[in-house]
């Protein structure tokens, strides 16, 4: 986890059952949509809703290992990194997440 | 007196099964003409294999696929064959057999060949109807008729026959139980780690298996009511609608008995395969020799080699029993066992264990030599073990190893399979040895994987041997072979889509992760290409059973909606065949309203699209087209959209037919089926063809006579016309036909190929075999569509919206303001 964060700014924004597996749902903040992606291995991510290609919502797209693919022209982004796999380049924000006896906590900037 | 001399002699054969027809093909092979044949059989069919009984009551063969040899083939060898009459005397003074019917035939040379007898435990309750064995096509047919989804059967005997049985009832929908005597299941065959596995294997199948358990009796009402339960010593009951006895086998000795040949357990023969009377042979099940009796084929087909040589007089050659194999006829199991599996206090083990994948292998060694076998989960290198085993090869440094098989002992994997005789089972599942498969590349020029596949059957069920045939295939045409191009799925496997759809029927896969598992997939949970091309792969082979899993579905099938470029979605509902009312238009008006949709727009496919839906107000949205009736059009998905049509007979001065009723029809019949892609119908009325039915996947036009059924259109961005399928007259042939197509294509084509690639790949003929040539297997395509649809036809609309909990997937999970 990003070590710049301190504990207080994690706010619990629901429990990791929320979250389908290979899945993702939103949370509304003001700096726009953020996703939480739960993998198959219930890892949790966090990045902004919107794919650097053409503003996509990465919720929407098919989770695979810690990859997501946008729903839209179908670029992969990786969850860890943020960054866009293969030979697409760009870059969607990351957001720092940790799970807590089950439940999800999520710290903005 | 009459003085035709017949200078050719008579060898009468008593038994028309495998043993005795490949003495006679053996014969045949040796000395053509030597011989009048005539062939007593107590069956009524020709000769089939016995040993493919169970595909055949999985439902992975007809009996047709099973024959040996086929009338024809008895009278183009001029072979008198005499089915269905019992041999019941044979005068061995006056050389002569009697059948029960009374037909008399002399010999100077007499071939028995009787087989074995099932062996029916006296068990209380062993004469009720219901109660059976598994031994000759008659059982097959008594247990397939008995044989229902729901209904129960228990298999006594969890020996090879028994569990290939059980598989059998269990594919047939049956309620399966297997009881064993013994502690573990084939203890002849594995040792207890193998069993265990297997035993796993089954439950997993929803078996039930109750080892160490002896049966008390067969119960039912009355003295002779149909069996009903299986009552074991231990006092539990099992239900039973059927028990079949799979305990044994022993060898069917009457006739020889009564004719005085010295019998002990089985009719004793010496080296040369000969009874007690020198004008009298004996072959197969029925024979003792050495103080052992037979059950499996390979040392039958030594047997029938030895005997002919005898009976033409063309070698003195010995009968000498040699070591066999065997494995497991249950597709999706892997099991091999051979020689001296349990070991003892003068040999060594090499064990390897990978629990996670159910693989189990154990090696026994006697000093430098391998002794035993037992594979369990993987048997790839099994036929390469059970060389080493018969050669009784000196392993030296082989030892270290050979546990990791040949490709592990040599550099090229090749190599080992180069080695392998050419009696070595290639494929386990239609037994199909080495030497078959290299004899039909040779003979019939086969180039490709599926060549082989057609002319042998080697890797036409499970598959799991198709690396094997194409190692065969380099090794036969060097480098004449290239590799076919099959185009892997997607990155995640090696593996090409039609490969994945056969194993998933061969292999009894029914999840994702099983799929995954089973083909080895390189990710741990696949990608956004391979995921939904399983998911329909696994909706389209199991329906009713496979769970849809939504996260391996496209946005658009997983919410129900077409997702636009700004993130917005557009609604379309369902008009059956382009037909609406006032009614509906007033709910589609008033949601427009209500939700601020920002556009509405006609459709191609005669729908109105409402555009720039948010996804929060989906549900809602639903909700009121619900209420007026109207459903989800399925605009979104992989799936069958639209039939469009135009008015047809009802108001066009032109319609010959009522293009509006076909279209409607043909929508509600299909309308909620996953396809490999989009799928659009059309109907016109006329050839003017004003519904544009010759650019569908399936157009009907309208004749005088009838309707003309166009296939393989495709208005996108390859445009092309469609193909005439065939003419017909009636709507229900329209139906029938259009759902056989949809079906085929359903459970053929590969994920994302529409119907007009997938015709020019395989070719419009291919199809008009199967739809129009073959009235059976469109009746059954039709049925399989209709059976799929019974689980289909739920409006998504109607039940995500009804759903509070499905709710989520709409909704941010928080807000953080």
């Amino acid at each position: 986890m990003d070590g710049t964060h301190n504990a207080k700014h994690f706010v619990d924004v629901g429990a990791l059952e929320d979250i389908p597996p290979r899945g993702a749902r939103t949370v509304k903040t003001a700096h726009g949509d953020i996703a939480l992606f739960r993998t198959s291995d219930d890892d949790v991510f966090a990045l902004r809703d919107q794919c650097p290609h053409k503003q996509g919502p990465l919720s929407q797209g098919i989770v695979h290992g810690a990859s997501v693919t946008c729903p839209l022209h179908n670029w992969v982004i990786s969850l860890e990194s943020g960054e866009a796999q293969g030979l697409d380049v760009g870059c969607t924000p990351r957001f720092a997440v940790k799970l807590e006896a089950g439940r999800v906590l999520l710290a903005l900037p | 007196m009459n003085m035709i001399v017949n200078a050719r002699k008579k060898l009468v054969v008593v038994g028309n099964g495998m043993a005795g027809m490949r003495t006679v093909e053996e014969i045949l092979h040796r000395a053509p003409g030597m011989f009048d044949i005539t062939v007593f059989g107590a069956e009524p069919q020709p000769n089939y294999d016995r040993i493919m009984l169970s595909p055949l009551l999985a439902g992975d063969k007809s009996f047709g696929q099973i024959v040996l040899n086929s009338l024809d083939w008895y009278a183009e060898h001029k072979i008198e064959l005499i089915a269905g009459e019992q041999v019941v005397d044979i005068d061995r003074a006056r050389r002569v057999v009697t059948g029960e019917s009374g037909t008399i035939r002399p010999y100077d040379i007499l071939l028995l060949a009787t087989g074995s007898n099932p062996i029916l435990l006296p068990l209380p309750g062993a004469q009720r109807p219901g109660v059976m064995c598994f031994r000759t096509v008659a059982d097959v047919e008594t247990m397939l008729a008995m044989a229902a989804p729901g209904k129960s059967a228990v298999v006594i005997g969890g020996g090879l026959l028994g569990l290939e049985a059980a598989h059998g009832l269990n594919l047939r929908g049956m309620e399966v139980s297997v009881v064993h005597l013994m502690p573990t299941l084939m203890e002849r065959q594995l040792d207890a780690s193998a069993a265990h596995l297997l035993e796993r294997s089954l439950t997993q199948r929803g078996m039930s298996i109750f080892t160490g358990a002896n049966t008390e009796s067969l119960d039912g009402e009355g003295e002779q009511g149909p069996v009903q339960s299986v009552k074991l010593k231990d006092g539990q009951q099992i239900k039973a609608d059927l028990v079949v006895m799979a305990v044994g086998i022993r060898p069917n000795t009457n006739l020889a008995k009564a004719a005085d040949l010295a019998c002990d357990r089985g009719i004793l023969v010496d080296d040369a395969m000969r009874t007690s009377d020198p004008a009298v042979f004996a072959i197969g099940e029925c024979v003792e020799h050495n103080k052992q009796c037979y059950g499996l084929v390979a040392p039958i087909w030594d047997m029938a080699k030895v005997c002919a040589d005898h009976i033409t007089a063309t070698a003195q050659t010995s009968f000498v029993p040699v070591a066999t194999g065997t494995r497991l006829k249950v597709s999706g199991i892997e099991m091999f066992s051979a020689g001296v599996f349990m070991g003892d206090e003068t040999t060594d083990d090499i064990v390897l264990r990978d629990a996670a994948r159910g693989v189990y292998k154990r090696l026994v060694l006697r000093q430098d030599k391998l002794v035993g076998v037992v594979c369990f989960g993987d048997t790839r290198d099994a036929g390469w073990y059970f060389q080493l085993l018969k050669d009784e090869e000196h392993l030296g440094d082989l030892r270290e190893t050979m546990i990791y098989g040949p490709v592990a002992a040599s550099s090229d994997p090749l190599e080992s399979l180069a080695h392998l005789p050419d009696t070595a089972e290639i494929c386990g599942c239609n037994g199909v040895k080495k030497g078959a498969i290299c004899t039909a590349i040779a003979e019939h020029g086969l180039k490709s994987v599926d060549d082989v596949r057609t002319r042998t059957k080697a890797s036409a069920s499970c598959g799991s041997c198709t690396g094997l045939v194409e190692g065969l295939l380099k090794i036969s045409l060097g480098t004449g072979y290239s590799a076919e191009a099959v185009k892997p799925m997607c990155k995640c496997t090696s593996h090409g889509h039609d490969e994945v759809r056969r194993r998933i029927k061969g292999g009894m896969l029914k999840s994702i992760p099983a799929v995954m598992q089973a083909l080895e997939w390189r990710t741990p949970d696949g990608c956004a290409s391979c995921r939904p091309a399983l998911n329909f792969y696994l909706l389209a082979a199991w329906p009713g059973e496979y769970v849809d899993d939504a996260q391996s579905r496209f946005v658009n099938e997983r919410l129900h909606a077409n997702i636009q470029k700004d993130g917005t979605y557009s609604v379309i509902p369902r008009m059956w065949g382009g037909t609406t009312t006032a009614a509906e238009l007033r709910a589609i008006a008033d949601v427009v309203d209500k939700f601020n949709i920002p556009a509405v727009k006609v459709t191609g496919g005669q729908r109105i699209d409402m555009l720039g839906v948010k996804k929060e107000d989906l549900q809602a949205v639903w909700r009121d087209l619900n209420a007026a009736g109207l459903v989800s059009g399925h605009a979104y998905g992989k799936a069958l959209r639209t039939v469009k049509t135009c008015v047809g007979s009802e108001w066009c001065r032109f319609g010959v037919q009522d293009s509006t009723a076909m279209g409607i029809a043909l929508e509600k019949a299909t309308w909620g089926s996953w396809h490999p892609h989009k799928v659009k119908l059309a109907v016109s009325g006329c050839p003017r063809n004003c519904a544009e039915a010759t650019i569908k996947d399936f157009g009907v036009v309208a004749t005088e006579a009838g309707w003309d059924l166009h296939v393989g259109g495709n208005g996108g961005i390859k445009i092309r016309a469609t193909e005439l399928l065939c003419k017909v007259t009636t709507e229900e042939e329209v139906m029938e036909y259009a759902c056989a197509f949809l079906q085929l294509y359903r459970m053929e084509a590969r994920y994302l190929e529409r119907t007009a690639p997938w015709i020019e790949r395989v070719g419009l003929k291919y199809v008009q075999e199967k739809i129009v040539d073959d009235a059976e297997l469109r009746r059954s395509l039709f049925e399989d569509f209709l059976y799929a649809q019974s689980f289909a036809q739920v409006d998504p609309w109607a039940e995500e919206a009804g759903c509070e909990t499905r709710g989520q997937k709409y909704n941010a999970m928080a807000e953080m303001v």
